[in-house]
């Protein structure tokens, strides 16, 4: 054990050396600035239009912007990002605790399931709570017998609440969780041997070294609730994304949606800022490699497993288990009444899903690859300048991308308005990051003594890159099309909007058949998405933890 | 050297890429013959008998589907790059928003004249395909029919306080609230609207949940569309629900119509023609009677037995097209809090 951990010290000590003297000639990467460059100006440029398309109206764009309207919702979307990152930190938090420092019963059953209610998507479990909580819903229907005729509502911030911190807390729960396994436990002991009690430790050792984790996943969790359109349109609250697409649909003026795109455009960047900083600092705070780690020993509990064990239960039983049942039973719905043709009707989207999706991971991982290759020469200004815009649009809203890909493709690009081109850009201008961040983190582990090796031997740059650096982070690129895959497969706004008329996926299906009032037309589309999600989520959990062992 | 690029995993990924490739492109074909329609309506509605429309003619159809502000406000914003043939609309101010920005082509005389004048455009721009009604529908259980208001106006009474339903969000709604505008001016339907808010209107999503609302008792009445209740009665002929007709010359009668245009950059006006023609056929008319229970605008077409029939309502005169201004309406409706 110490011998391998040895080995392994020696090695990355050697791997940083030979990073820091890399460098790659600017011969070698000329190509990669044009392709790069291309790639980033078509994702910005659409924005870029979206400004003009607000400022157009001058002085009417500025009245609208300075109305009670806009700070309403303004305001909205603030109170509904605060509350959801402050509820989804502390579910997730407590959750990393319960599943790892402490003897609750069923342990490896929390540790397991708690992720899992990341596969749901937002919006479906907004549908399937509305269809639980709402006004005749099965709740009230259950409680009716005994003398309750109305729940509080579901709609409006309660429920945007509610359903919104219930299928994000993971994104603070994986981080803290991460992080809670790599503390060393000799500065716990060292604390409670000085005299502090365990909740001052807690306090004052374990939550500082927490506080670069959590701030990350907080602030994602954040930047989720201010672009998420799908839960808040259906439980009608009245934030950014519902009062842009309800400017977008009901009127014949679209220059309000475009003002209030741009204003949450501005918030969006804020909030990605302020996540920078906390994640530069991150860095600081990473204590020793994992390997020189013994285990924490459990916190007994005590009679505090009974609440302990009510909440996990309550958890998951809020976040997986009552949204699937209610997909379920309508899945069954449908399956069991002959006279709706269900299969012929979601063969279709069913293929259409899994094929742009595809489609979008392979171009994507194209795309981003360059990108990657760039941003790891670190002597490139360009470069560097050029990652960083490429990384915006993953904290554009996608129904912002949309918005401005309709506005500017209306007008310039005819040839590719309604296309499947115009629909794979929105989705790579998104994701691009994801196939980028990826790829980058696989580039990090690689040696570049291989490179060194191909380049002294004669091979010209661009092969080099083929020939050695390619298969040595085809891992990573394969992980980061998984995750664009995943994701493009659960996209709902920029696929509204963007989607070539006719072309219909499993979210745009699930979507008009709730407006149209087909509950049980919903079950088997949803469920499908879930199972693709879970898959994908269930490849990326075992590839950290491949990483974290490893 | 490309054999470690390539294994086995990547292969699978790229084949089933290169599939998708192949499979996404046969959606855009050219056919010979081949119309795209924007539609306000639900494919629900209108679907079925655009997919007759291809079984008889051998024209394919492309069917965009949103709400009816929404595409029409979509064929403005695509100016000369509209790839719209024919628009169809859930009611008659989005059309006539159109109208008004000169991107309708006129329509032949052998369309307009089977519609009568007072459901088609005044220029000839667009037709009406079938008739909807403004209603207010009400429990029979929670209101007696003797006590139901002379007008819409009456609703703002203390009686009914708290036990109104209407669907702000919906297009026929706005289209109801731009009438009344029209009617009594912009003040006195200010007024109304405020009143309304004040007592306790209850607001909901659409007109089907509106008249759940009703037929539950959650609310006495609410404000819909008149073809909502059938399907509701096909199920169940007892419910406790009735259809109210606001009186001869008051502005909470009013019928509106869901209509079409043949949008001014078509590159098939022929075959656009075509298409509204087959819409104001028989057996379309037809259908709107006995599938949505919508009014056929067509002679000889006759609505379902159980509709009050179209000549008996006494709408209010209004031109329709005069519907288009949406704007000053919404503006109104979020500035008494209507709207969110």
């Amino acid at each position: 054990m110490h011998y391998t951990d040895a080995i392994r010290q020696q090695a990355r000590r050697l791997h940083q050396h030979s990073t820091a003297q890399h460098r790659l000639r600017a011969a070698d990467v000329r190509p990669l600035h044009i392709f790069a460059v291309v790639v980033v100006s078509l994702s910005l440029l659409p924005l870029g239009y979206l400004f003009l398309r607000a400022t157009q109206a001058g002085a009417d764009s500025i009245a609208f912007l300075l109305s009670g309207r806009v700070l309403g919702v303004l305001a909205n979307s603030l109170k509904l990002t605060a509350a959801v990152a402050l509820s989804a930190t502390t579910l997730g938090l407590l959750v990393a605790w319960l599943t790892t420092r402490t003897d609750i019963p069923l342990r490896r059953l929390w540790l397991i399931s708690s992720p899992l209610p990341l596969a749901i998507p937002s919006f479906i479990g907004a549908i399937a709570y509305i269809a639980l909580l709402g006004p005749r819903g099965i709740i009230q229907q259950v409680l009716s017998p005994l003398g309750v005729q109305e729940l509080p509502s579901i709609y409006g911030f309660p429920g945007a609440w509610l359903v919104i911190t219930l299928f994000t807390y993971p994104y603070v729960l994986l981080p803290a969780r991460a992080a809670l396994l790599r503390l060393d436990p000799a500065q716990e002991e060292t604390a409670r041997s000085l005299g502090h009690s365990r909740w001052s430790v807690f306090w004052r050792v374990t939550l500082p070294q927490l506080r670069p984790a959590i701030g990350t996943g907080m602030l994602f969790v954040a930047l989720y609730t201010l672009s998420d359109f799908g839960a808040v349109a259906l439980l009608r609250y009245n934030a950014f994304t519902r009062a842009i697409f309800q400017q977008y649909t009901s009127s014949f003026d679209r220059t309000r949606a475009a003002v209030l795109a741009l204003v949450l455009v501005a918030l969006a960047l804020a909030l990605v800022s302020l996540e920078r900083r906390v994640a530069s600092s991150a860095s600081n705070y990473r204590a020793g490699g994992s390997s020189t780690l013994r285990q924490f020993p459990l916190v007994r509990l005590g009679w505090w497993r009974f609440p302990a064990l009510t909440f996990m239960a309550a958890l998951i039983g809020l976040g997986l288990i009552a949204p699937l049942a209610v997909l379920v039973s309508w899945a069954t719905q449908a399956v069991h009444s002959s006279a709706s043709p269900l299969y012929s009707a979601l063969a279709q989207p069913a293929a259409n899903t899994a094929a742009i999706s595809a489609v979008t991971a392979v171009l994507v991982s194209l795309a981003g690859l360059p990108l990657a290759l760039l941003a790891r020469q670190q002597r490139s200004p360009l470069g560097g300048w050029l990652v960083r815009l490429a990384y915006l649009g993953n904290s554009l809203p996608g129904l912002v991308i949309a918005l401005a890909l309709v506005f500017f493709a209306a007008t310039y690009l005819p040839a590719l308005y309604q296309t499947f081109a115009l629909l794979i850009l929105g989705y790579a201008i998104r994701f691009l990051p994801l196939s980028i961040g990826a790829t980058q983190s696989a580039l990090a582990q690689v040696n570049p003594c291989y490179e060194e090796a191909g380049r002294s031997l004669g091979l010209p740059g661009w092969q080099v890159n083929i020939r050695i650096t390619l298969p040595l982070v085809r891992p990573g690129i394969l992980g980061g099309a998984a995750l664009v895959f995943l994701n493009v497969a659960k996209e709902l706004p920029a696929t509204l909007l963007l989607a070539p008329t006719g072309f219909k996926t499993l979210t745009t299906q699930i979507w008009s058949a709730h407006n149209e009032a087909q509950m049980s037309q919903i079950g088997v589309p949803a469920l499908l998405l879930i199972a693709t999600s879970a898959l994908a989520l269930s490849l990326i959990l075992a590839r950290d933890r491949g990483a974290e062992a490893g | 050297m490309f054999s470690r690029l390539i294994t086995p995993t990547t292969a699978l990924i790229l084949s089933l890429a290169l599939l998708a490739t192949a499979a996404l492109p046969s959606l855009a074909q050219e056919g010979s013959e081949h119309l795209v329609v924007y539609s306000g309506r639900s494919e629900g509605l209108i679907g079925p008998l655009l997919e007759q429309f291809t079984a008889e003619t051998g024209v394919t159809v492309d069917v965009r589907y949103g709400a009816t502000a929404e595409m029409a406000a979509t064929i403005l914003e695509e100016g000369g790059n509209s790839p719209a043939d024919v628009f169809i609309a859930q009611d008659a101010g989005a059309l006539g928003a159109l109208a008004a920005a000169g991107r309708l082509l006129p329509l032949s005389s052998d369309i307009l004249e089977r519609v009568p004048e007072a459901y088609r455009s005044a220029q000839n721009l667009w037709v009406g395909l079938s008739g909807r009604a403004r209603v207010l529908a009400y429990n029979t259980t929670l209101v007696d029919e003797a006590t139901l208001p002379a007008s819409i106006l009456d609703l703002t009474n203390d009686v009914w306080a708290g036990r109104v339903g209407w669907a702000p969000t919906n297009g026929s709604f706005q289209a109801h609230v731009t009438a009344l505008r029209i009617l009594l001016g912009d003040d006195a339907t200010r007024d109304w609207l405020a009143a309304m808010q004040a007592n306790g209107t209850v607001a909901y999503d659409n007109n089907r949940a509106v008249l759940q609302a009703v037929i539950d008792g959650e609310i006495a009445a609410g404000l819909i569309n008149h073809y909502y209740l059938y399907p509701f009665l096909d199920t169940n002929p007892d419910l406790p629900v009735r259809l109210y007709y606001f009186p001869e010359g008051d502005a909470g009668s009013l019928v509106n119509v869901a209509g079409a245009g043949i949008v001014n950059t078509t590159r098939h006006p022929g075959l656009s023609q075509r298409l509204i023609l087959y819409l104001l056929g028989r057996s379309a008319q037809r259908y709107f009677a006995t599938a949505t229970y919508e009014y056929p605008l067509v002679d000889g077409v006759d609505p379902d037995p159980r509709l009050t029939p179209l000549n008996l309502i006494a709408a209010s005169a209004i031109d329709l097209s005069d519907l288009a201004d949406l704007q000053t309406t919404l503006d109104m409706l979020a500035e008494t809090g209507v709207l969110p």
